[in-house]
């Protein structure tokens, strides 16, 4: 079975908050998927599916299924961090095809500035039960520095330089300053980013995304459907996902699960990376971004550095357009969790609803990929491709 | 009163003065010889007798082979530095690493006594257990 042409995305919505110290996690929750049910054109009372992933409060979908008032007959909790949400549309389109649910709702929120939470500088202790926790927590293992890590052996094995990760940002930040949600709208320098200050070597500031509170939400939904609605229609038509972890031991920074993931969603698909109009690359540090558009195949392992210079993820610059919001290096990163957005974005660029002045020509087909947890210990890579329905 | 301080310092307050509070590791009865053996300044690693290799971090049941006749072995102490990271917005700093054991496994670590900037991939380093807050000790690396 495939889910090719099974299901699509009929509603997005972007909460347009960045700091939400008067709201709460639930209420954030009910707002997006407010927001994504009223952009597809459908109510609360349609939806026969939930989706959502670890950070809804509680008991978690059936936490929010009680808040909103759902009555639902299909539910999914997959949890990969990040990129669960891009996971979740995958699932929902199996659920669909298998005739469990018509109309899925995901939803995600949180509210880490207003917490205060020191996301990328702190230890996370996941515990004792936890079985890496001994063997990793006592060496002050962080966000930042995992990320780092990948990022320093890139370095080292293939020549990538801390300019060419630069062009990451510079990149996003073009796109940032047409969005007027975006948390950092200033267009940055390759200089500006080298020059911010060295957080975990070799990242600096500017290579790392944005801490933000808000959210996001995605309705996808049966193909009848999304022929009865009066909006663009984008088609869900391949996806892939894949944990990547230290594979007792036999360590190896210098490639993501995307090596997994993406051909997996194009092989579903039927289409190349040469297919592939616009892309939204989950930037939770520019080494990520890097990392994975090797994997993904839009360029030779060991050559992301060359290829995203010069602007060649610019819209309109370059040759591969990537998160015309300004992702999460510059837009927004909600609850420290940049998978949905990614489906957003490009679900923007099929239907012609980008800011014009990013807006891709002819963007048929595109890309959203995630990848949550840890780069350097264990993470979940999630690969998904739609095209215009 | 001053002569003493120096070698203070050389013993205890290798690069910063200070150093950072190392956490406890959680020990479980699956990993109690790693860590009893740790309080003794040795090394131990999980050896599969079904696929005849290394794994890291130990565990009872082999990941590559799924077998369970894993068994603890005495690791040289001696690796080779993976990767490696100096967290700098911190109050204290320090060096995060995967060091790669002679023995095949590459392990998450830091790396101390030296100069955190003198840090390379590449490098050859030798095992030193420290202290932990309430703990065993856990294996750390300094330049060989
Ligand atoms: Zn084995």
């Amino acid at each position: 079975m495939t889910i090719k042409g099974k299901a699509y995305i009929a509603g997005i919505y972007e909460h347009p908050t960045r700091k939400a110290e008067d709201k709460s996690l639930a209420q954030l929750h009910a707002e997006v998927a407010r927001g994504a049910l009223d952009d597809a054109g459908l109510t609360r009372d349609d939806v026969d599916g939930y989706f959502c992933a670890g950070d809804a409060p509680g008991l978690g979908g059936l936490s929010m299924a009680d808040y909103m008032g759902l009555k639902v007959r299909h539910m999914d909790t997959t949890e990969t961090g990040g990129s669960s949400y891009v996971i979740h549309v995958a699932h929902a389109a199996e659920a669909i095809a298998a005739g469990k649910c018509t109309v899925a709702l995901i939803t995600l929120a949180g509210r880490p500035r207003a917490e205060g939470t020191a996301t990328g500088t702190t230890s996370r202790n996941y515990g004792a039960a936890s079985p890496d926790v001994p063997f990793e927590f006592p060496f002050g293992p962080t966000v930042v520095n995992q990320y780092a890590m990948a990022a320093m052996r890139h370095i080292y094995q293939y020549g990538t330089t801390s300019a060419q990760l630069a062009w990451i940002k510079v990149a996003a930040s073009h796109h940032a300053q047409h969005n007027s949600h975006a948390l950092l709208r200033d267009v940055v320098t390759v200089d500006d980013v080298v020059n911010s200050p060295m957080i975990s070597d070799p990242l600096h500031r500017l290579d790392c995304c944005v801490i933000t509170d808000g959210g996001g939400a995605l309705v996808v939904v049966k193909p009848e459907v999304a022929r009865s609605l009066r909006r663009p229609r984008v088609r869900v038509i391949g996806a892939g996902e894949a944990p990547k972890h230290q594979m007792g031991g036999k360590i190896d920074l210098t490639y993501s699960g995307a090596v997994w993931s993406g051909p997996a969603a194009f092989s579903e698909a039927g289409v190349k990376p040469a297919d592939i109009k616009y892309v939204s690359i989950y930037d939770s540090f520019t080494i990520t971004v890097l990392i994975t558009l090797e994997d993904l195949g839009f360029c030779e392992k060991g050559h992301g550095g060359k290829f995203v210079s010069d602007g060649n993820l610019i819209s309109g610059v370059g040759t591969l357009p990537f998160n015309t919001d300004g992702g999460g290096l510059c837009n927004n990163h909600p609850g420290n969790r940049g998978g949905l957005t990614k489906v957003v974005e490009a679900v923007r660029q099929l239907r012609g609803e980008a800011h014009p002045r990013v807006q891709v020509r002819n963007c048929d087909v595109a890309l959203a990929h995630g990848t949550g947890g840890s780069l350097a210990t264990r993470h979940g890579s999630a690969t998904l491709i739609m095209d215009r329905g | 009163m001053a002569p003493a301080e120096p070698a203070l310092e050389k013993e205890n307050k290798p690069v910063s003065g200070f150093e950072r509070k190392v956490p406890a590791p959680p020990v479980t009865p699956e990993t109690q010889p790693f860590w009893s053996a740790a309080a003794e300044g040795r090394l131990l690693i999980k050896w599969c007798r079904s696929c005849d290799q290394a794994h890291y971090y130990p565990r009872s049941i082999c990941p590559f082979c799924f077998g369970d006749t894993t068994e603890w072995r005495e690791a040289s102490g001696r690796g080779t530095i993976y990767s490696y990271s100096i967290m700098r917005r911190v109050p204290v700093p320090y060096a995060i690493a995967y060091v790669t054991l002679e023995e095949g496994v590459t392990m998450m670590t830091n790396i101390v006594d030296c100069d955190l900037d003198a840090i390379r991939i590449g490098q050859q380093v030798q095992v030193v257990f420290r202290p932990t807050e309430g703990g065993p000790p856990v294996p750390m690396f300094a330049p060989a």
